[in-house]
């Protein structure tokens, strides 16, 4: 046991003591999490810096509004309703398509406005929230995934996750929605992580329930060696998020529009841990590079520049 | 550098608890189990006389502060009297008195008396020196018997003690012919004229000795007297002689009531005066005898105990006190381990519960309750009803099914006394609420692991907490919380994995070692 545990500490795999007190204790100061643990305040900085955000369609604060939800939508036929304190994709409500006055999530289930609604009651109430403080519930533009990952995912939209560390992007990973996540991309719900390879922007190894995986558990699709695109353009969109929140170990979820290219979802502050094995490597090492450059440079686009930079020579 | 003020700060309050318990236990003798106990003796002098329908004074020696045993506690049963206690040259002496003593009186003293503890009886050996005694005038035909005595033992003996247990032997020699039973002639041997006889041949040598009384405690004496015994200085500290064989020592469990030839009771205005010991002894616990101890030694420290405290106060403390503890195990299962719960202390909440009910109730009520609160939970979901009002319907449901379950186990005899606080009613309900949000988001398999976990969680912390032992040491040293404040900041600088991570991560070992170890090592 305590070889084991030795073993992983020389291959840099970070535990959640540490990356606790080591990393988010140390580089995340408390004042600026409602950057990110309210996404609509996450959104407006986005919108403000010119990072590109789903369009936000409306907000719903009051039990009242909650009644005639159905206004902030107007003509759109499909959205996304979500918590503005959420965590961990709780409480995220897809609406795929509208006939007829009913909701049709993704999975082709069929809700009326009434369920709609006191969903959103419990958004509103502070069941999916942080805290259980009362929240607010934000209706926004359901992003058209890209077809790239359509082999990939049950339903949902595949997302991509960058941790970002003092602003220089260190590891990536794509995560696909199963059959078990209800569509979502969350890893705790039994949704895939592939790694992808941050210089190549390839994917690599993948996990799922915390064990490796080499195909889609769904669709027996083997996960390893897909390309992301606009790769290029993630990892900076990625370095970017810091620039609005500068929380020195962020986690940035990003999807990919098939109209609007990346987007950026929400930013997390406590980035979890499972990306590590989709990786199938640690990432202290690479945290360590980070820490041992000097001056970081200022503008995004060089950080990702040092982060491919620090990534080759880590691994090298 | 934050890590060095961490060991720092740990070691600081580590040293200050412990040395503080340290002192405790050394100096107070407060014992380190509960319902530990020590033998107190009570001894009862009982003072009979005759009064003469006048006003009489009585006079009666006391036990002193100094000897083998220490006193605990004392009484003064003697209704009409008044008494005062004096204390005159460390003897101490009490003195009843009354207008008009009519017919047979009886006054009572009782003592409690404990074996001392080791620095008493050091400070014990360390008494004065008697003053040097004058060599006295003997009288013939005495005076050759003791010179000659005297002559024979010096030279049979190396020291003072062993001059005094020759002479002692000589003198309790039996049958004539010795030529000295002159000197002990018409005395009852082994009373107190004998004692007194024989310090009379001491002085001859010039050793200072003296008489002193005592009582052998032994459970169930009644109706006894003091049994007199002869002590020798030999320049540095008493030792006692048995007058009879002239053996070192005391007798076993020999504990002093007086010292020196006054006597030990003085009637004015009485007459066919007798003082009557008995003894019993009786366990009490350790912590009271060394409470009362503390009492007389240092009173003001014993202020500050939480045993000071009033009753009541006192009994919410011994919960409070284990509440870090309890706190200590959750955060050791978390930390250490990565045992999921419903909220940081919530177990330690449902634990506190847990006392109320007793353990194997508890987890059943719990149960029940939770099993039945989330069933009305799901059914509620469906009625589409606002948060707050659904969870003030699941705390009425459980209030309900508490109120069945106590009438029911009522009726049925099953459960006497059955107890139900408040406070369980609230943590149960929230327990419903959070296991129903894991079951809706994380699925029923994470329900159930973080239910059982909490619940795991909860009967450790409950063992914990109720333990006797740790609850007596909590709560009779209170600074041991300082230790657990210790223990606590240092789990919080642990940064190593957590028991589960290790399974976690254990495909990542052999991967992330490949990964990092095809190149250059970094580091």
């Amino acid at each position: 046991m305590l070889g084991l545990a030795r073993r992983l500490r020389n291959a840099g795999v970070v535990g959640i003591n540490s990356r606790n007190r080591g990393y988010i204790m140390r580089r995340n100061p408390r004042a600026l999490y409602r950057l990110v643990d309210d996404k609509l305040q996450t959104k407006r900085l986005a919108q403000e810096a010119g990072i590109a955000v789903p369009e936000l369609y409306g907000v719903i604060s009051t039990v009242h509004d909650a009644r005639y939800w159905d206004r902030a939508i107007g003509t759109h036929d499909d959205f996304v309703i979500k918590p503005a304190h959420g965590s961990g994709g709780n409480g995220i409500l897809v609406i795929a398509a509208r006939r007829n006055n009913r909701f049709f999530k993704a999975d082709g289930i069929a809700l009326d406005a009434a369920t709609v609604e006191h969903h959103i009651d419990n958004v509103l109430g502070g069941l999916y929230s942080l805290g259980g403080q009362v929240d607010q519930a934000i209706i926004e533009y359901r992003v058209q995934f890209d077809p790239v990952f359509k082999a990939l995912s049950y339903q949902g939209v595949p997302d991509i996750r960058i941790v970002v560390y003092r602003g220089v992007p260190v590891m990536s990973m794509l995560r696909l929605p199963t059959r078990e996540s209800d569509g979502k991309a969350n890893l705790h719900q039994g949704a895939v992580g592939a790694g992808i390879d941050l210089l190549t922007g390839k994917t690599t190894l993948a996990v799922h329930h915390n064990h490796r995986i080499r195909e889609h558990p769904d669709f027996g699709t083997p996960i390893a060696g897909w390309d992301v695109p606009l790769w290029q353009n993630l990892l900076l969109l990625a370095a970017q998020c810091y620039d609005i929140a500068p929380l020195g170990y962020l986690g940035v979820d990003m999807v990919l529009d098939a109209e609007l290219g990346p987007l950026v979802l929400e930013l997390n502050a406590r980035p979890g841990l499972s990306i590590q094995i989709a990786n199938g490597r640690g990432l202290r090492h690479r945290l360590d590079a980070v820490d041992r450059v000097e001056t970081l440079p200022d503008g995004a686009a060089d950080r990702v520049a040092l982060a491919k930079a620090l990534v080759g020579e880590v691994s090298r | 550098m934050h890590n060095l003020h961490v060991k720092l700060l740990t070691l600081l309050l580590l040293g200050g608890g412990l040395v503080f318990a340290w002192f405790k236990i050394h100096l107070l003798g407060l014992p380190l189990r509960p319902n530990q106990e020590a033998t107190v003796w009570t001894v009862e002098a009982r003072v009979e006389f005759q009064g003469g329908n006048r006003p009489a004074v009585v006079d009666l020696d006391l036990p002193d502060e100094y000897g083998r045993h220490e006193i605990v506690d004392e009484y003064f049963v003697s209704s009409g009297y008044g008494h005062t206690v004096h204390t005159r040259n460390g003897d101490r002496r009490t003195e009843w008195s009354i207008r008009r003593a009519r017919g047979t009186q009886y006054l009572f003293y009782q003592v409690a008396l404990v074996p001392a503890s080791e620095a008493s009886l050091a400070a014990a050996a360390r008494d004065a020196p008697p003053p040097p005694v004058s060599r006295p005038d003997y009288e013939e035909p005495l005076r050759s018997a003791i010179e000659a005595l005297l002559g024979k033992v010096r030279g049979e003996s190396a020291d003072i003690f062993t001059f005094a247990g020759h002479l002692l032997l000589e003198l309790n020699r039996p049958g004539a012919n010795s030529g000295y039973e002159i000197i002990s002639k018409d005395l009852a041997r082994g009373s107190r004229e004998w004692v007194e006889r024989i310090q009379y041949v001491l002085a001859g040598a010039q050793i200072p000795s003296r008489l002193v009384r005592g009582i052998t405690l032994e459970s169930g004496k009644v109706n006894d007297e003091l049994t007199p015994w002869l002590e020798v200085h030999n320049g540095q500290r008493w030792e006692g002689f048995n007058p009879l064989t002239g053996e070192r020592g005391y007798p076993p469990n020999f504990a002093l009531w007086s010292i020196g030839d006054l006597p030990l009771v003085r009637v004015n205005g009485g007459d066919n005066v007798h003082v009557r010991f008995a003894v019993a002894d009786r366990p009490q616990a350790t912590l009271d005898v060394a409470q009362r101890r503390a009492e007389r030694s240092y009173p003001r420290l014993l202020a500050w105990s939480l045993y000071s405290l009033p009753l009541n106060t006192q009994y919410v403390y011994r919960i409070l006190v284990m509440i870090p503890l309890g706190a200590l195990i959750v955060i050791a299962l978390r930390i250490f381990v990565g045992v999921t719960t419903f909220g940081t202390f919530m177990p330690i909440l449902i634990a506190i519960a847990f006392r109320e009910t007793q353990l194997a109730w508890g987890i059943g009520l719990f149960c029940i309750i939770v099993g039945a609160g989330l069933s009305l939970r799901f059914y509620l979901e469906r009625l589409r009803l606002l948060l707050v009002s659904r969870l003030t319907a699941v705390l009425i449901l459980v209030i309900m099914l508490m109120l069945a379950i106590s009438v029911l186990s009522n009726q049925l005899g099953l459960l006497q006394g059955f107890s139900i606080a408040l406070f369980p009613i609230v943590i149960l309900t929230m327990v419903i609420e959070r296991m129903s949000i894991t079951w809706d988001e994380l699925g029923p398999l994470e329900a159930f692991k973080q239910g059982f976990g909490t619940l795991f969680v909860a009967v450790l912390g409950y063992l914990a907490m109720t333990n006797p032992t740790l609850q007596y040491l909590m709560f009779t040293f209170p600074e041991l919380l300082l230790v657990l404040l210790a223990l606590a900041i240092l789990t919080g600088s642990y940064t190593g994995y957590r028991l589960t991570e290790l399974f976690r991560f254990k495909d990542l070992a052999t991967e992330a070692e490949q990964n990092a170890g095809t190149g250059t090592k970094t580091s």
